[in-house]
């Protein structure tokens, strides 16, 4: 067991580095099956996406009712209870990859974490942005530092960390490590997001749809809603997988062109 | 295998460390945290005489009296009320669309040595219930809610209401 696991680390530097070398190509062979996979899955996906948005949007935007004091404002909750959702269930997601990036030191997880994390900054940013243009009429305010406000802001902040930090480094699988901490560090902020109206006096009305008893929303408002929240879902996934396709295609070119430029050195 | 192991434990580790950490600090900043304070935490300990801090509550049924100050300005004052307490507060601006009686209100202003809050700001504070104006206006017609009395009745009841179909004129129960 023990000489096992040493028996990698006492192999000579010069023997151990074409070795590396080789299984940075090798690593690919399980993204080599993601690809495939992913090839098969992406159509499904993005076609599922527009279709569930065909139906979604115009059901919540043209054709439902509106609300009884809110009037047609309400129609923004459509936009902006979905983009909520992603921006939290995305960062849990996030927060999955990252754990599994440093424990298991899957490559595919650092280049899927990479590629959400922009992805989830733009979701916020919307959240945020049409929460500001529902609460002006609303309210009487754009912005109030309450809890979940700025709790959100906080998780707006920390996706685009995470996008800056894991782009910031020469070195890829470092700057990954970095985000994948910084990842974790903020996924504390989830529940904080998520029970600040409980836990706390806000200006942000608690929960309607995951109430503990019957969801404070009319059927009539409440099933264009979770329509659109599908409908965004799906579109949130199709886009990240299509970026994550990318990002592995983009770095077999990459080990591709370096082979063929060391093959020319060599020969 | 062990490295694994080990990685796992060590970030789990840390996440409770973390995690905990959080917990602390935000039972530490518990009353920081705090956007507004009700009138029965004002009955209870007031806040120094003119430090500002918000109010919120609901608007009580019928005391919003709005009068027109010496200046022209707009002068409204009303009861902000958590049930138990009620505090008067006396504001001169533009109230919010949403503002009514029965409403849920946060305001910013002082609390005056004759005890009435002066506003400097007032926001309307909406609940988490949503519905088509013809159910409203079903559940207002057959009794079952008064929207100046403050929240509707619970969700389950009317979520599923089909206004067409709704009883009329029924009222008590």
């Amino acid at each position: 067991m023990e000489t096992a696991d040493t028996q990698p680390l006492a192999a000579p530097p010069g023997a151990a580095a074409p070795m590396l070398r080789g299984g940075n190509l090798h690593r690919f062979a399980n993204p080599g099956q993601f690809l495939r996979l992913a090839a098969r899955v992406q159509p499904w996906l993005t076609w599922s996406a527009v279709l569930a948005l065909a139906v979604a949007l115009p059901w919540a935007l043209l054709l439902s009712p509106p609300d009884w004091q809110q009037g047609e404002t309400v129609r923004i909750l459509y936009i902006h209870v979905p983009m909520a959702w992603l921006a939290m269930g995305g960062y849990l997601g996030l927060a999955i990859g990252s754990a599994m990036a440093l424990v298991w030191r899957h490559p595919l997880a650092d280049l899927a974490c990479r590629e959400l994390s922009p992805v989830g900054a733009a979701v916020t940013a919307l959240c945020l942005a049409t929460g500001s243009l529902w609460g002006k009429p609303m309210w009487g305010t754009w912005w109030v530092w309450d809890a979940r406000l700025t709790s959100v802001l906080v998780l707006f902040f920390l996706w685009l960390g995470h996008a800056a930090l894991v782009r910031a480094f020469d070195d890829a699988e470092r700057g990954a490590r970095m985000g994948a901490i910084l990842a974790l560090i903020g996924a504390v902020n989830l529940p904080v997001v998520k029970f600040s109206v409980d836990w706390w006096n806000t200006l942000h009305q608690p929960a309607s749809v995951t109430r503990i008893n019957a969801p404070g929303l009319h059927v009539d408002i409440l099933y264009p809603l979770l329509a659109c929240a599908l409908g965004f879902s799906l579109a949130f996934a199709a886009l990240v997988l299509a970026r994550t396709r990318a990002a592995v295609m983009e770095r077999r070119i990459r080990a591709l062109q370096l082979a063929a430029a060391r093959r020319a050195d060599q020969g | 295998m062990t490295k694994k192991r080990r990685r796992l434990w060590l970030l789990l580790l840390c996440g409770l460390g973390l995690g905990s950490a959080t917990a602390l600090t935000l039972t530490a900043f518990q009353d920081n945290l705090v956007f507004f304070r009700s009138p029965s935490d004002i009955a209870r300990e007031a806040p120094p005489p003119g430090r500002a801090f918000r109010l919120g509550g609901l608007v009580e049924t019928g005391s919003v009296v709005r009068e027109t100050g010496p200046d022209g300005k707009p002068d409204v004052r009303f009861k902000v009320t958590d049930g138990p307490n009620a505090v008067t507060v006396a504001y001169g601006g533009v109230l919010p669309d949403l503002f009514r009686e029965g409403q849920g209100v946060v305001t910013l202003g002082k609390l005056g040595p004759d005890g009435v809050f002066r506003a400097s700001e007032v926001l309307a504070r909406h609940d988490e219930t949503y519905m088509p104006p013809e159910v409203a206006d079903a559940l207002k017609k057959s009794g079952h809610w008064n929207p100046e009395q403050g929240a509707p009745p619970p969700a389950a009841t009317w979520n599923t209401l089909e206004p067409s179909k709704a009883p009329a004129g029924r009222s008590g129960s």
